[in-house]
Parts: C-alpha cells; sequence; structure tokens
C-alpha cells in the first residue's frame, strides 16, 4: 500500500483534472464538484464489536474500544466502562484493567481508584466503525524505524 | 508491515534457544530493540486543536513524528490529552498532502476556469503578485484583502499584519477567528477596556459552582472538563449547572440540565440579574467602588446586508455599537422586567430551577465560575450575552480572584495569541489597539519604522463582508491561509463560494491539504503545519507558548510564516505606497517592501547563531536572521509597560507557557486584583485599568429574537457545532483513520418523536433544508446528543455533508460574528433518485 502512494506522489504529471492530481481522491474530503452539487450523504457504518484488541500507534496511545458502549452511562451516578475495567472486575469481565496511570490525580498522587480526572473515559478511548479510511495515512510506526531488519516495509519517506 | 505469527514464533524460539545455551545473539535476531535504536528525540510543542492550549510531548525519530503524548509538565493538562491530541502524531501524515503549488491553467497559462496543474514557487508567486499589483493600481488597497485564522502562530499573524496594513495598506484583514470569538473579544474591550479573561484556568480549583452557558465542554474542550469533573467528584458541596438548548455529555455529568429554547439565555441572564437585585444580593461596596453603568441601543438588527428587510426596519442597525451612560436604578429598571415568570415563559425552563440557578450567583459563599464559548458568540445578541454574564459577577463582586471567573473558552489555539494580542482583525493592530485611533496608527507606525500617516484609518471588512465583496467584486486579489473558510462560513453556496469563484477575483488559498476551500481557489499553496516550523500560540488562560521545529514539511510545503515574507519581497514601495508618502519621507522610495517591514533593524536583529543548534529552523535559514525572535521581539515592544508584557523570547523555550502580563519574570494569574496583578496600584483592591478611570461597564440589554425562528413550513430550530472526534471542518482529523471511524460523518441528531411525525427511521437519508438551500444527511434517534422535540443539531466537519449551505449569515451587529446556533430549517425524506450522482 504505501509503495503504491510513493509512486504516486513521485508521479504526478502535468496535465492532470483537479481530482486527479492530489495524491489521492477523496472526493468526500474536498467537497462535492462542483461545490454547488448536491451529493447523496454517505452511509452510516457499523460499529466495530469483536472485542479484538487493536494494536496501538505508540506506547502512549489510548487503546481503541473494540466493542459497542451505545447507552452506556457515565454519568454523576455510574460509570459504565468501570463494570467491567475496573481492577476488581477484570477477573470475571477479561476487560483490560485501566492503565496505573488512571490511578494519578494532577499532582501525581497515587489514589485508591479511578482518578476524577480520568472520570470520562470516552474523552480519550473511542469506538470504532467499520469505514475504510478515505485516504492512506503514511505515519511510521516507530518499530518500523527501531527494528527495521524484521519489517521489510520500512517507512521509505 | 506486521510481523507474521510465523517470523515472531521463529525469533522467539531463537531467543529461547540462545538464552539456555548463555549465547548473545546478533541485533537482528533478538526478539526487542535495544539501545540507541530505540532513543527518540522529545521535545515540548501546544496541541495543534482547541484554544485549551495543553502541553505534548513529541517524539521524533528518523525526521518523524513517531509518537506523541500528554505533557506531565504542562500546566494546564498534566499529562493528559483528548482524543484528537493522542493522535497528533497522525494529523501531518495523511497521504494527499499538498507537496507543491497548485495553479488553475489552460494551454500553459493562469485561466479562472482552468484546471490545477503543479507550478514552482515562482511561478506562484509571479501571477499572484501580477494579480495584486493590476488590483492595487487599479482600484486600491480596499480591493486587496486577506482571511486568516487563529491557528497562525503568533509571528505568522503578526507578519500578516505587517504586510496587509503596512505594506498593502489595507485593513481588509480578519481571522477566521471572527467567526469564532469575535462577540468575546469586543465585550472584553466594552467591559473592562482590555482584552482576554481576567481569571485562569486556576480558577477551576478553586470554585464552588460552575455555571456552563451554551457550552458543551465535555466534547469541546474535554481537557478543560477534566479539571471540572475532578473538582466536581472531589468535593462534595461542588455542583455544575448547564445551560443548553439541548442534552449532552456535558449534561450527562452536571448537577443541573437546563434545556433553554434558542436566544433566551439573554432573558434568563437578566432575571438572574433582577433577583440579585431583589434579593438585596449586589456587592453594593464593589458596584459603587468599581462600576459604571450603561444602557446598550436596542433594535440593532442582525447583521446580514443591508437591503434585508430585518435590517431596514431595525431602528439602530446602523449605530447598534452605541451606549449611553446611565445609573444603577435605570439598570435596576430594565431587569425588573424579567421575572422569573417571564423568563419561565421565554426558555421554557421551570420557575424553581431558574431560582435554582440564580441562587448560585446570589449566595455571596459560593464562588461561581461560568463559561461558555460558541452558545454566547456565535449568537446575533453574542456581545449582549457576554455582556450580561459579566453583569452577573460585576453586581455580585465576584470576578478576578480564585474561583470567581466569568471565563470566555476559546475554539482556536491561538485565537488569544494571534488574531487578539497580535490584532489581525479588521479593527486591530497589536496590544489591543485600534486602526482608527490616531495615536494607536501613530505608535504601530513609530515601532514599525515607517512614515507617519501611512497606515490606513478605516476599519477593514469582515469576515461575513469579505465574503459578500468577493460575490459583489469589491475585493478582487484575496489571500486566504489556514482555514476552510468554504465549509465553515455561513449561508456559503449563496455568499461565499460565488466570490471566490467571480472571474474578478484571483484568490489564493495556503493549506496542508486539499481542503473544500483549496478547492474553490485559483491558487493552491502547500503549507508547512505544526511542528514543521517553530511557533508560538496564545491559550485561552493568557498562556503564551512556544516550540520549536522538530521535523521537515514534505517536499515544497512551506510555512505560511516563509510565504507571507517571500511574498514581500516582489514588491517595491513605488508599486504599494501613494507618491506624497513618499515624497514626504524620500529615504523609503524605491525599497523593497521585504527591506522596509522586515529588514528594519528590529526583525531582522537576531542572528542565526541564537537558533538552538539542537532544531532546525528553515525560515530563518531561507532569510539569513533568526525571524521568529526578531518578529516577537517587535510585536512585543508593543504590550511592554503597559499591561501586555511578554517575557522575553528564549524564555518562553524553556517553560511550559507563561500567563501574560509577565513582570519581573512573574507571570499574572489573576488580573485586576492587588496581590496578584501588579498593575494594580496598592491599597485600591481591584482596579480594571484598560478604563481609564480604571471602572469595569454594567451593560443594560434586553431580550431580542433572533433573525429566523421556526414557523409552520420550515417547522426546526438548527444548531450546528462539533463532535469531540473531529476539530473545526475535519481536514486533519478526518486523514487520521482512529478518530474518522469514530465518527465517520455528519448525521442529523434529532428527537424520536420528530423522526416519527416524518415517518423517518433512524439512519435514513434525508434532505436538511432552508431558505437558503440545502444538503443531504442521514437521521440519528440516538447517540451522545438528545436534543427537544422541534430542534436538530447538525455537525460541520463533514466536507460531503455542507451544513453551511443551509444556515443563514446573520451576525451579531456589534461583533459582525454569525450566529451558527440558530435558524429555521425542515428536514423531508430523501428521494431514492435526486440528486444521486456522486
Amino acid at each position: 500500500m504505501r509503495r503504491k502512494v510513493l509512486l504516486c506522489l513521485v508521479g504526478i504529471a502535468p496535465f492532470l483534472t483537479a481530482g486527479a492530481i492530489m495524491a489521492q481522491d477523496a472526493p468526500r474530503l474536498r467537497g462535492p464538484d462542483p461545490f454547488t452539487k448536491a451529493v447523496p450523504a454517505p452511509p452510516m457504518q457499523r460499529q466495530v464489536t469483536d472485542d479484538v484488541r487493536v494494536r496501538r500507534n505508540y506506547p502512549d496511545q489510548p487503546p481503541v474500544i473494540p466493542h459497542a458502549i451505545e447507552g452506556y452511562a457515565v454519568d454523576l451516578n455510574a460509570n459504565k466502562c468501570m463494570s467491567c475495567h475496573a481492577r476488581k472486575f477484570t477477573e470475571q469481565s477479561q476487560a483490560p484493567m485501566i492503565s496505573v496511570t488512571h490511578y494519578q490525580d494532577r499532582a501525581g498522587n497515587t489514589l485508591g481508584g479511578l482518578a476524577p480526572r480520568r472520570y470520562v473515559c470516552v474523552s480519550c478511548h473511542v469506538p470504532q466503525t467499520t469505514a475504510k479510511p478515505l485516504v492512506d495515512n503514511i505515519f511510521t510506526d516507530m518499530d518500523a524505524i527501531t527494528e527495521p531488519e524484521r519489517q521489510p516495509e520500512r517507512g521509505r519517506r | 508491515m506486521d510481523l507474521t505469527r510465523r517470523t515472531l514464533l521463529k525469533t522467539q524460539a531463537a531467543a529461547a534457544a540462545a538464552a539456555a545455551a548463555n549465547v548473545v545473539l546478533p541485533a537482528e535476531a533478538q526478539n526487542i530493540a535495544t539501545g540507541e535504536d530505540i532513543q527518540l528525540q522529545w521535545s515540548k510543542a501546544p496541541c495543534r486543536f482547541c484554544g485549551t492550549g495543553c502541553g505534548v510531548m513529541v517524539g521524533v525519530k528518523d525526521g518523524r513524528v513517531v509518537a506523541t503524548h500528554g505533557d506531565m509538565q504542562a500546566e494546564v493538562n498534566r499529562g493528559l490529552n483528548c482524543v484528537k491530541g493522542y493522535f497528533l502524531s497522525k494529523i501531518m501524515y495523511g497521504s494527499d498532502r499538498l507537496t507543491q503549488p497548485l495553479m488553475r491553467m489552460k494551454n500553459g497559462q493562469f485561466a479562472k476556469d482552468g484546471e490545477f496543474q503543479p507550478v514552482s514557487w515562482e511561478r506562484a508567486f509571479d501571477e499572484m503578485a501580477k494579480h495584486w499589483k493590476r488590483v492595487l493600481k487599479e482600484k486600491g488597497p480596499e480591493a486587496v484583502g486577506m482571511f486568516g485564522s487563529g491557528q497562525w502562530t503568533m509571528w505568522e499573524g503578526y507578519a500578516a499584519s505587517k504586510l496587509m496594513r503596512a505594506g498593502f495598506r489595507s485593513n481588509n484583514l480578519d481571522p477566521n477567528a471572527r467567526h469564532c470569538m469575535a462577540s468575546a473579544a469586543v465585550t472584553f474591550i466594552r467591559t473592562f477596556g482590555m482584552d482576554e479573561p481576567m481569571g485562569c484556568y486556576d480558577d477551576f480549583e478553586n470554585a464552588d459552582a460552575f455555571v456552563l452557558w451554551g457550552s458543551n465542554m465535555a466534547e469541546m474542550h474535554p481537557i478543560l472538563w477534566t479539571r471540572v469533573t475532578d473538582r466536581r467528584l472531589s468535593h462534595p458541596h461542588v455542583r455544575i449547572a448547564t445551560l443548553s438548548t439541548y442534552e449532552h455529555r456535558t449534561t450527562d455529568l452536571s448537577d443541573m440540565a437546563l434545556i433553554f429554547k434558542p436566544n433566551s439565555d439573554l432573558a434568563i441572564m437578566n432575571y438572574i440579574a433582577n433577583y440579585i437585585i431583589q434579593n438585596g444580593a449586589v456587592n453594593r461596596e464593589f458596584v459603587e467602588k468599581h462600576c459604571n453603568f450603561r444602557l446598550a441601543n436596542t433594535d440593532i438588527g442582525y447583521g446580514l446586508r443591508p437591503d434585508n428587510v430585518l435590517e431596514q426596519r431595525a431602528q439602530h442597525a446602523n449605530d447598534a455599537q452605541v451606549s449611553h451612560p446611565a445609573s444603577f436604578e435605570d439598570y435596576a429598571k430594565l431587569v425588573s422586567q424579567y421575572t422569573v415568570e417571564k423568563a419561565s415563559e421565554l426558555s421554557g425552563i421551570p420557575k424553581e430551577r431558574l431560582e435554582a440557578l440564580a441562587r448560585i450567583y446570589a449566595d455571596p459563599k459560593t464562588k461561581v465560575m461560568s463559561l461558555w464559548t460558541m452558545g454566547f458568540n456565535q449568537h446575533v445578541r453574542g456581545v449582549w450575552a457576554n455582556h450580561m454574564v459579566y453583569n452577573l459577577h460585576l453586581l455580585t463582586g465576584k470576578i478576578s480572584e480564585p474561583g470567581n471567573s466569568p471565563f470566555s473558552l476559546t475554539g482556536q489555539p491561538s485565537a488569544c495569541g494571534t488574531a487578539r494580542e497580535v490584532g489581525t482583525f479588521s479593527h486591530r493592530l497589536p496590544a489591543d489597539m485600534q486602526v482608527t485611533n490616531p495615536e494607536h496608527r501613530k505608535h504601530a507606525e513609530e515601532i514599525w519604522k515607517l512614515p507617519q500617516g501611512l497606515l490606513p484609518d478605516k476599519v477593514g471588512y469582515h469576515a461575513v463582508q469579505q465574503d459578500r465583496m468577493l460575490k459583489d467584486g469589491k475585493l478582487n486579489a484575496y489571500w486566504i491561509m489556514v482555514n476552510n473558510n468554504l465549509q465553515t462560513a455561513p449561508n456559503t453556496n449563496n455568499e461565499t463560494y460565488p466570490g471566490y469563484r467571480n472571474p474578478a477575483n484571483f484568490v489564493v488559498v495556503s493549506d496542508a491539504y486539499p481542503t473544500v476551500t483549496a478547492m474553490a481557489a485559483d491558487l493552491i499553496l502547500p503549507a508547512a503545519m505544526w511542528v514543521e516550523k517553530e511557533g508560538a500560540y496564545g491559550n485561552a488562560e493568557r498562556r503564551t507558548h512556544f516550540w520549536h521545529q522538530l521535523v521537515n514539511a514534505p517536499d515544497d510545503a512551506r510555512s505560511d510564516l516563509w510565504q507571507l515574507m517571500e511574498f514581500s519581497k516582489r514588491f517595491t514601495t513605488d508599486e504599494v505606497w501613494p507618491a506624497q508618502i513618499l515624497d514626504a519621507n524620500p529615504e523609503y522610495k524605491g525599497k523593497n517592501l521585504f527591506d522596509v517591514l522586515f529588514k528594519n533593524g528590529n526583525v531582522d536583529k537576531f542572528p542565526l547563531s541564537e537558533i538552538d543548534p539542537a532544531y532546525e529552523n528553515r525560515e530563518s535559514k531561507a532569510f539569513g536572521f533568526y525571524v521568529q525572535k526578531g518578529l516577537f521581539e517587535e510585536f512585543a515592544s508593543f504590550g511592554r509597560g503597559h499591561g501586555h508584557d511578554y517575557a522575553p523570547f528564549d524564555m518562553y523555550h524553556q517553560v511550559r507557557g507563561m500567563r501574560w502580563p509577565v513582570v519581573n519574570g512573574q507571570e499574572t494569574r489573576w488580573r485586576y486584583r492587588e496581590g496578584y496583578d501588579p498593575y494594580v496600584e496598592k491599597g485600591s483592591g481591584v482596579q480594571f485599568y484598560g478604563n481609564p478611570d480604571k471602572k469595569a461597564n454594567i451593560m443594560g440589554a434586553p431580550y431580542e429574537p433572533p433573525a429566523e425562528s421556526p414557523d409552520a413550513e420550515y417547522d426546526l430550530w438548527l444548531v450546528t457545532g462539533r463532535v469531540l472526534e473531529h476539530w473545526h471542518s475535519g481536514s486533519m482529523t478526518m486523514r487520521v483513520p482512529e478518530l474518522y471511524k469514530a465518527f465517520p460523518g455528519a448525521v442529523v441528531f434529532m428527537h424520536p418523536d420528530d423522526a416519527a411525525k416524518r415517518n423517518l427511521r433512524r439512519g435514513q437519508e434525508v434532505r436538511i433544508v432552508s431558505r437558503r438551500g440545502e444538503i443531504r444527511s442521514r437521521i440519528e434517534t440516538r447517540g451522545r446528543n438528545r436534543v427537544p422535540p422541534g430542534l436538530i443539531f447538525v455537525p460541520f466537519f463533514d466536507a460531503s455533508q455542507l451544513i453551511n449551505k443551509v444556515t443563514l449569515d446573520a451576525t451579531d451587529p456589534i461583533s459582525k460574528q454569525t450566529d451558527f446556533k440558530k435558524c429555521a430549517v425542515k428536514i423531508v425524506a430523501a428521494s431514492a433518485d435526486a440528486g444521486d450522482q456522486q
């Protein structure tokens, strides 16, 4: 995939149309052509619910949520997420425990439970749909740089 | 990219065998990398998105950003980022980055109706300069304009201001921040004589109550919301009251959710003022010592085109900004009309709940932090709404001390730093100075070492006016930087797009990605973004923070700063300044504009050797001096010594930002209060020293109706706004796969009863139709936003669902900021055949 993108970037030839001049054609990101044209709405996308963990892009990335959270209460009375991800429930739920960083308050003191500043899980952790990205993202995973020998497709840019 | 399971097992097996045999394997055979391989270069930067100004640590390896995380040392966020901030690593790497200038051409020549073709920077600037010179010659400075941004770095905005005002002698410079917080900025000046909040984020840890006026902080300012929730959940006495036109994630965590009818916030605030007065809760001593009363002109119109019947009918459409001195009694009489019954009737909120809200402000022992953003600012009476909340804090003296804080949030990373402090509005100069004030212009001419009388005295075209003038053919050479106005301006089909494609106009767009706006331009210039350049932003709490260039921009992409300065080289003073000024100041004759503006002894004062050798700095190398430092220090000289003091340039590269005024190396957390603010005289307690009499203005104004309300045909309120996962028009976040997949398209949030009434199901495609235009979208009756019957919410991030084709270009007549929060629409099912061609 990355090779294709690269070729495309290098191979921009003159006399292409407005759309094709861009390295990748993503009409949804560029708006209707012409602007005034009425276009259909994209379909709504299905939630990812397979419960399969997704690799993080880097260690500090909050993991995305591999299940639906429709109707989950995160309010003054309850935090539904914690009914599986709290330390004490992980054995029965087999869900990952909240990160140790989530026990720390603003000053860095470790608390006996979820820090109130971390209460709203969905500020950082988001569910995913099955939507296919509109353009590639050529972000380079650090492993591709740190372990190039076992990463034959190491970033070339 | 992935290790296959087989290789992984093989590697692990080899490692296990080697360990057993006590042998050290060569690096490629080890199953983890060690040593230098895993070293990353970490540097600080502020987040690229909202006005919160979170600190981010950015990890670089081999010239690529490979990781980011919340900066533990950053006071704003102490290690946290929201989901957008955590994905900053990927925003620069969308594979459709613009990497070379693209110009509309036919037969090898520029043609307005041509197709985009790659050109060199030389060619691009040649064509651009040709049009600028032609327009200046034929029509003069009023026919050139620029639309900038609260995402410009401070020196980019500053360079743009110099180029436009001093170079081209035009004040037709406005930031997209006009759409975002002009109402807040204008009201700060009208009330306190100085822009920006008196308090700071430390108020979050000191308040007893938070009142959110039309703000959905949980999604729009998530990290500040962590500080509110932290306070609320850690201290049981703390209360959160949220006023909104629909329920959302913020109301989920609020003690009181008060859902009001659009525009009735004006009546609610006047009622609270009335309650404070009626119940003896006025802090008499504070008010007598520190406040003046004024009454605003009323019936001020809606900032529409002058031939609109609503403008012609309005008594004070042309002097909306005027107010008159008044007494406490006059003010009390005005607000006395706003009884709890009247406020309840206008707003739809039960009386007892309004009373509970009023008690929060009236109780002298409750420290209140009021918070607002677009709910107030994008409001046809946005300036009044801002005034009214200050009125509550001034009447009770709950201001300028820890926890008592009327606090205006901002939506862009440098709305404060670049749009306001630098002064990129069509009416402003640096440090709160105004283009209409001859003393202020003279001061700017002195600092900029320019001939007296050079700077134009007329207020330029504001954002919405620029679009109208482009359409009308009065603004002809136009440069748009770091914003996506064709997606975010109001009523775009009728008022924005026609101007961009008007054959009389040459429109240039500088951006990192091919946005909707870029695609409608004549020339697209590829921009460097975020840590691809050295930068400075100013956040909502007056915090100025810097970052270094950490990676290079791809190919021919260049920073806006380079673009602005390099373009200035195409002009001589003879081409842009009147002969009269040159005759009186012959030493400026025939000079290159670059030399006059940027090699003036100030901007070029600092040599390249002062740049931190650990970091690249492409612009400085291109021009031969430390441009960012020179521009910042010249800009800072506007404010030092009178309440807008910045620390020395180099200091900002060391610290995680500082809140101005910075006096003797100390930042100021609470302005206007003795003991916190060095500008307040000893023994005075409080001084609102922005005004000559050192008093703040309590401004009386009534409730007035919106420009457009639902009726029998257009029977729904339309509210537009953002979602957590996407920032503004989505040009960055829609290119990050995880953010895109989290919220892949705009939807119409609608009440289930409203959907049922129209025979619509969740997910069904519909047309959203207003008197201006229509788009297609899909119905969402569940999810994070719960709207009341009669109102829909549609986010604006999705370039395939351009909701601003539907919105109304009514503005606050004083601040000229658009009301994106209320207009009338109808929803009908989309028939399967109409307009289905992609």
